[in-house]
């Protein structure tokens, strides 16, 4: 059988997260191997996704980690006063 | 890397029987998830610091309703999911997400960007700050209801069972939303890395793998 573009395309996410059934992986497959358009777009979500992950697209502000922990180091002390109510 | 399941739960015993220092260790593989996943609800970098903090200390003082039957990771995105939406709501913003939440599944085509001489985003491109810097504000483009599988599946890297069961979604949910939100990103930026990757004829081979 013979798939449309549009058909590839709703298909592109289970295609990325390895979810699509033998059959269909098949079919998609050699759609991609003859479509450019449908290569391209793949590649570029792929790609998209890629950049996503790196850890340099989403960075944590300068110094969150210390002022994280010391914040927390103050709810725990807290905690640990005696007429706390988890008694 | 996270800490095992098994070291997780000693240090969640143990925490609870009085060490409570340990909570820095257990936490510590969770701090980014958990400022990104609210910085992307609340685009503000000062506000979801806070949001986060806040976070961390409310999963400390009821470490002991953790249960144990979902991962400490899912159970602390989901705390961080709730005090986002609840600033999103303090905020008024909610006022204006809301109608995308209004949105919710309605069966609309999202179709990807195509384009005839659309070319695949080079290694160089990718490399770029810009590139980093523009996919930051399509992420953030996106109606909450994406943005949020997005951050937890793509940029978390969460499986769909732990995404449904820190957003309080099915998975099928998961997958449309996400499939939606990944489009959605492939469509905001096609332009714009047409524009920063110069064309190359006849290249189309694949990146990663």
């Amino acid at each position: 059988m013979t798939l449309e573009c549009k058909n590839v395309w709703e298909h592109i996410s289970e295609y990325l997260d390895q979810q699509l059934e033998p059959k269909l992986l098949a079919d998609i497959e050699k759609h991609l191997e003859n479509c450019e358009v449908c290569s391209a777009i793949l590649d570029s979500t792929r790609n998209i996704l890629v950049l996503t992950a790196d850890n340099r697209t989403f960075e944590l502000p300068v110094g969150y980690s210390e002022r994280l922990h010391a914040r927390l180091e103050k709810a725990i002390r807290e905690s640990a006063k005696p007429n706390n109510d988890s008694a | 890397m996270p800490a095992t399941v098994e070291r997780e739960k000693e240090l969640i015993a143990r925490i609870i029987a009085g060490e409570t220092d340990l909570f820095h260790e257990l936490i510590r593989p969770y701090e980014r998830m958990v400022y990104l996943s609210i910085l992307t609800m609340l685009r503000n970098t000062q506000e979801a610091e806070d949001a986060a903090q806040e976070v961390m200390i409310n999963a400390f003082r009821h470490l002991k309703s953790f249960r144990g039957d979902a991962k400490f990771s899912t159970w602390l995105v989901t705390i961080a999911m709730n005090e986002g939406r609840q600033r999103l709501r303090k905020a008024k913003a909610a006022q204006f997400e809301s109608l995308d939440e209004g949105k919710e599944d309605r069966q609309g085509d999202f179709t990807p960007a195509v384009l005839t001489d659309w070319r695949e985003i080079p290694s160089e491109a990718l490399e770029k700050k810009e590139m980093r810097q523009k996919l930051r504000e399509a992420v953030e483009q996106l109606p909450p209801i994406y943005r949020e599988v997005l951050v937890l599946r793509d940029l978390e890297e969460l499986n769909q069972e732990e995404t449904a069961s820190a957003l309080g979604i099915n998975i099928t949910l998961v997958k449309v939303r996400l499939h939606r939100a990944r489009m959605m990103l492939q469509k905001i930026l096609a332009p714009y890395l047409r524009a920063v990757a110069p064309a190359k004829k006849g290249f189309f081979g694949r990146m990663f793998q």
